[in-house]
């Protein structure tokens, strides 16, 4: 029985999230409401989500024992979620598929996302090439730069990609751009978030369209160790890969549920993205109320990550509900621990890792170190490190 | 009675519309702010919306981004903002001061703390662009306790049931939002907004102010035919932008002196 039941019908979880937006947006998020509650318990919906899920995706992914990892670092066995091995090459592409489902009932021939690392973004074009929808993809023209494969791979789509030059140029200013353009193209567009952020009922959405993780995370573990993990690890940008693999734990017991934002250079130096880990104050951006990195004036100030996809000052507001009650615990990991997790991947497991998951990586190894053998850690391997080969190169002083 | 409704008044007796001009605070630099304000107000504004800088401005357009951009590097805030504010009550204690910005800022010192703070500068109106009345029934609280009045947008998308709710909570005017966009863009619709604003008025006698998307006289002239305000804000932007330090007061002059005339002209 699910015993959690938020957030409530206004989209708040406590004081959290909620619907903040001006009002030309009121209508069409009133709209979407709706539509999600018509369709998200409609099987048929829910056959079509499941179908493409399993045969355009290739779900589900599988659960992987690292145990040369796990030998390595000495302590608790790590397993892996595999959503690396996902079509497109992250867990993005489980909730846009949903979400341009809606968009095709909703007779939107349009939609338009933000992204930060190009991962929803290629996740988007991807669906939207599939479905027969126009693109448009916002992207701030410093991740143009560091995330250069995943441009190219959303060109090659068919989708535009409009670079962002406003504010700090990263992810938090491609979203405030995609806002602009829905509140001018309501009429026709859909505007597929890529995290479980945005005003209701998109953190709520999100979620449920990427709970298949931890749905499928529950089975797998049952039948390949007969029990349930002491820990899940998943990093946190927006969130949503980690409420994806949370979510479906959340009533289970003795699961600690840990998630990774990014410490960039060091949390003692300002420059990072931990909202949670550094207890930030609270605030309302994009659409929902949350804990904000942002000076005394209320100005939302520049964050700092290796990862393009954890380069962001809020966080869902279901983290930070999950937070205040107690029920997962937050942390955050380096650059350097990133980078040393994601190279330690690479060669003891022969799986390159998304430098967003390595922040994951990094902080399973410290934890199974303290643990005992038989103790389980699983951790959401949420994409694939294709992307990142660039960055890589240039810090490890690679040539390629 | 507030310095809003007194405005109207006024306004209605002389049979007039109300012409409001919006400038972003601190833009192009926090000194040129206040004279910015004056200067306004000699040329024939009867309001003053002023702009809260802000990092993260999703409802406006380029050119507002930019001035907030411009602000924000000489480090105006709410708290630099509600500095100019008392600055210009100094001088002048009648035209009415309506501060536009978004929530966080207001966050950030919590609603009480902000309603204290904007009545000791004398502020008469709020408006924030991304607390819609469902999720800010304390805050609205605060501000009229304060007889500050809390401005809510309407825009073309709004039910006609919301409207109700919006003019509900609603004091000193109501603020239709002419065009489905951000701030500056240019399809402004006339026979529509003409059309919406008679709605509206079925279900409140508050005043009905238009802005988004007035850029020149011709729209000033249209809008102000059927509106108790025309707000005008990207153009005057515009202005402040390819001004130097040693024209920018002339040319808003001259600007604001062809809106007006156009304003007056409306209801002649
Ligand atoms: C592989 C991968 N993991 C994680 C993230 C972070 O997003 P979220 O916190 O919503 O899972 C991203 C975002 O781009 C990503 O590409």
């Amino acid at each position: 029985m699910q015993l959690y039941d938020m957030p409530d019908v206004r989209g708040h979880f406590g004081q959290f999230g909620g619907t903040f937006v001006a009002e030309t947006l009121v209508e069409a998020l009133d709209e979407l409401r709706l539509m999600y509650e018509k369709y998200r318990h409609d099987p048929v919906f829910l056959a079509e989500y499941a179908y493409d899920l399993k045969h355009f995706v290739g779900r589900p992914s599988p659960i992987y024992h690292a145990k040369r990892l796990s030998d390595k670092v000495g302590g608790a066995q790590i397993y892996l979620k595999r959503e690396d091995l996902n079509h497109t090459g992250a867990h993005k592409i489980n909730n846009t598929i949903g979400q341009a489902l809606l968009a095709k009932r909703m007779g939107k021939p349009r939609v338009i996302a933000e992204t930060g690392a190009g991962q929803h973004g290629v996740a988007t074009a991807t669906i939207a090439a599939r479905m027969g929808l126009e693109c448009v993809v916002y992207m701030g023209s410093e991740d143009i730069k560091r995330q250069a494969p995943n441009v190219f791979r959303m060109k090659l789509l068919g989708a535009t990609v409009v670079p962002v030059e406003s504010g700090s140029k990263t992810l938090k200013d491609a979203l405030n751009e995609a806002m602009r353009d829905w509140v001018t193209n309501v009429h026709n567009t859909f505007y597929i978030i890529g995290t479980v952020a945005g005003p209701h009922p998109y953190p709520m959405m999100v979620r449920d369209f990427q709970a298949i993780i931890g749905i499928e995370a529950k089975q797998q573990m049952q039948e390949m160790v007969g029990r349930q993990p002491d820990a899940v690890i998943a990093c946190v940008g927006g969130g949503s890969n980690a409420m994806g693999i949370f979510y479906p734990y959340i009533d289970v017991p003795n699961v600690r549920l840990i998630g990774v934002e990014a410490a960039g250079h060091g949390l003692e130096t300002g420059m990072h993205a931990a909202p949670l880990t550094t207890n930030s104050p609270v605030g309302v951006l994009h659409g929902n109320r949350t804990y904000l990195m942002q000076d005394n004036d209320g100005n939302i100030i520049e964050t700092h990550s290796v990862s393009a996809g954890l380069d962001y000052p809020g966080v869902g507001p279901e983290h930070a509900w999950l937070k205040d009650i107690k029920r997962a615990e937050y942390v955050a990991i380096t650059d350097d621990d990133a980078m040393a997790a994601f190279h330690n991947l690479c060669r003891t497991e022969g799986i390159i890792p998304a430098l967003e998951s390595s922040h994951a990586l990094a902080y399973a190894e410290k934890m199974a170190k303290t643990m005992r053998k038989d103790e389980i850690i699983l951790v959401n391997l949420s994409g694939r490190g294709d992307k990142d080969i660039n960055t890589v190169a240039k810090l490890a002083n690679i040539t390629l | 009675m507030s310095r809003i409704q007194t405005t109207f008044a006024t306004l209605k007796q002389e049979g007039k519309t109300a012409l409001v001009p919006y400038i972003t605070a601190g833009d192009p630099h926090p000194n040129h702010t206040v004279n910015l304000m004056h200067t306004l107000v000699k040329f024939g504004a009867d309001m003053i919306e002023l702009g809260v800088p802000f990092s993260d401005p999703m409802a406006d357009g380029p050119v507002i981004q930019r001035a907030s951009e411009r602000a924000l590097k000489h480090k105006v805030g709410l708290t630099a903002v509600l500095q100019m504010v008392k600055d210009f009550r100094a001088v002048d204690q009648k035209t009415p001061i309506i501060l536009m910005g978004y929530a966080n800022p207001i966050e950030a010192i919590g609603a009480k703390a902000f309603a204290d703070r904007a009545k000791a500068a004398d502020v008469d109106g709020v408006i924030t662009v991304d607390y819609p009345p469902e999720e800010c029934a304390d805050y609205v609280q605060e501000l009229r306790s304060r007889d500050i009045d809390p401005i809510f947008l309407l825009s073309p998308t709004t039910e006609p049931s919301r409207v109700d709710l919006i003019v509900k909570q609603a004091s000193g005017f109501v603020y239709y939002v002419s065009l489905k966009g951000v701030t500056g863009a240019a399809n402004l619709d006339i026979n529509e907004v003409s059309g919406r604003v008679a709605d509206i008025r079925k279900k409140t006698n508050l005043p009905v102010g238009v802005g988004f998307g007035i850029r020149d006289a011709v729209t000033a002239k249209a809008t102000a035919a059927i509106a108790d305000a025309v707000v005008v804000g990207s153009r005057i932007v515009t202005t402040i932008e390819s001004s130097t330090d040693e024209n920018l007061l002339s040319n808003v002059a001259a600007l604001m002196t062809e809106l007006k005339t156009a304003v007056d002209a409306a209801k002649q």
